[in-house]
């Protein structure tokens, strides 16, 4: 019963946020600080997790074929595939999950904790939509850009790895990594950030919005937005991945 | 005038508001005094719309605002400033960014107009070079008037204040009195102002209601509080050397 509860007051809130934005330059501005704050600022660590997950992954994949009937640059074309279909948008959406819904929800909770959401209610400003839709808007447009730059750094770090350990050969990974390319997985991985980005904000914005008490709970706040956000990222996942490629 | 017409308001079951009538008019200082705990701040919220009540209604100039939607509400709320008793500063804005903001929102004033404006507001509450600084890096006093200057940027029909002048020393809090006195006069707004301290009820109580225990205990004005029979308004107006000193014989 719980989870309806909540299920419903979050459908309230992202109908509060989609409401009639009011001044569209102050928006936009908000929209611009955001893409720094949840953009920007967490490109350092997806380039580092993609460069490493690159790197195993190719190792894994070259110690689990070493049939001589499965040709080498197997190794360069799943290592791809993996990064491109599940481990750039899923992971890598898990840690942004960690990253930007913590902060999204200790940011908002604690604007409601000390009272500035009520007094953006009390000038009349719809609070939801002027805290949350620009971080809905910012992740949904520079997430994708962020999952981009992980698969080109993973696939990268792979090729460093493949050819550093003289697994594979330079040649053979290049080979690997163009063949049986479709631009479709391509999509399918975008569309998934894009969805994943959507439910990160909105999810962590829910907790933060809806804190009630003190910095203890706007702690709890923060985790709950994570962990809520991480389970519906799955199950997101899992849907996704049955409607667009089964 | 602002009018508060058998408000009650609960949280869970426990009754913080009984049957409120408050009028607040025009062109004059009115104070709701009370100890801590008794309802003020919650009976503040409950008359600016942040909460719902389960009875009562709330007008503004005949406007019946507590049955208005979001929409509706919007078009009193940009006439309403309030000050909050924390202060309620955005803290990602410098002291001038806070002032400016209402403006942003609600005015199309050039940037110019708008420091201009800000600055105004500032000097008014006695803040100068405070203009860059983060709420983090300003203390509980300058916060609380940088807050009294926000809620007075847009000038606003109806100005609310939470303890205006907690936390500042005896000389800054008469200023406070002194500008709020003001303000209503000059603009001729309505103003309500939640205080525990009896300075400010001898210098601003043009009119004052006493809340104990959610309930209205007691209204008059300044000059009639120093009369007063009511026990538990005695026992709170006359709880100091400097008060008991003013009690008539
Ligand atoms: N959001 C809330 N949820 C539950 N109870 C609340 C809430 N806000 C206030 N209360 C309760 O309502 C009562 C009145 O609180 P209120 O904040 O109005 O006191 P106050 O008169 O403003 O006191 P102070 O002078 O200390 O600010 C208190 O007993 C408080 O516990
Ligand atoms: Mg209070």
């Amino acid at each position: 019963m719980k989870i309806l509860y909540h299920f419903g007051r979050y459908l309230n809130l992202l109908l509060k946020v989609f409401k009639q934005p009011e001044k569209r330059a102050v928006y936009r501005r908000q929209f611009m600080i955001e893409i720094d704050n949840l953009g920007y600022a967490s490109a350092g660590i997806v380039a580092i997790i993609s460069v490493f997950m690159g790197a195993v992954l190719t190792i894994q994949m070259a110690f689990n074929i070493d049939s001589p009937l499965v040709p080498l640059y197997t190794i360069g074309f799943a290592t791809r595939q993996s990064i491109v279909l599940e481990f750039a948008p899923t992971i890598i959406s898990l840690i942004l999950c960690g990253k930007v819904g913590s902060r999204i929800a200790s940011e908002i909770g604690t604007m409601r904790v000390t009272e500035q959401i009520d007094a953006l209610e009390v000038m009349g400003i719809n609070s939801a939509s002027f805290l949350i839709l620009p971080k809905i808007m910012a992740a949904m447009f520079v997430f994708p850009f962020l999952i981009m730059m992980s698969m080109v750094l993973g696939v990268a770090g792979g090729w460093f790895a493949g050819t550093t350990t003289g697994l594979i050969s330079s040649y053979g990974y290049v080979y690997g990594i163009q063949s049986f390319f479709h631009m479709y997985d391509i999509w399918y991985a975008l569309t998934k950030t894009v969805v994943f980005a959507f439910i990160i904000t909105s999810v962590s914005a829910y907790h933060g919005y809806y804190t009630k008490g003190g910095a203890l709970e706007v702690g709890n706040a923060s985790t709950s937005g994570v962990v809520y956000s991480s389970i519906a990222i799955i199950f997101a996942n899992l849907i996704l991945t049955q409607l667009l490629l089964a | 005038m602002i009018e508060g017409i058998n408000i009650t308001k609960r949280f869970g079951d426990r009754i913080v508001l009984e049957n409120v009538t408050v009028r607040f008019d025009k062109g004059k200082t009115n104070l709701i005094i009370g100890q801590s705990g008794m309802g003020k701040t919650v009976l503040l919220k409950c008359l600016v719309g942040l909460f719902d009540f389960e009875q009562g209604e709330v007008f503004y100039d005949n406007r019946l605002f507590s049955k208005m939607s979001f929409t509706e509400k919007k078009s009193i709320r940009k006439e309403i400033g309030m000050l909050f008793q924390g202060g309620a500063l955005f803290d990602s804005m410098t002291a001038e960014q806070n002032v400016m903001f209402p403006l942003t929102m609600f005015t199309t004033m050039l940037p110019d107009e708008k420091r201009d404006r800000a600055n105004f507001c500032l000097s008014r509450v006695n803040l100068e070079n405070v203009n860059d600084m983060l709420p983090s890096e300003l203390s509980g006093g300058m916060k609380k008037r940088v807050a009294i200057a926000r809620a007075i940027a847009l000038n606003p029909q109806y100005l609310f204040c939470d303890e205006p002048n907690s936390g500042l020393d005896p000389q800054t809090a008469n200023l406070i009195d002194e500008l709020i006195k003001e303000i209503t006069l000059e603009y001729d707004i309505t103003t309500v102002v939640v205080t525990h301290d009896m300075n400010s009820v001898l210098e601003i109580g043009q009119k004052v209601y006493f809340i104990y225990k959610g309930k209205l205990w007691w209204e008059g004005d300044r000059d009639n509080i120093l009369h007063t029979v009511n026990p538990e308004l005695k026992a709170f107006v006359f709880n100091s050397e400097l008060t008991r000193r003013l009690k008539p014989v």
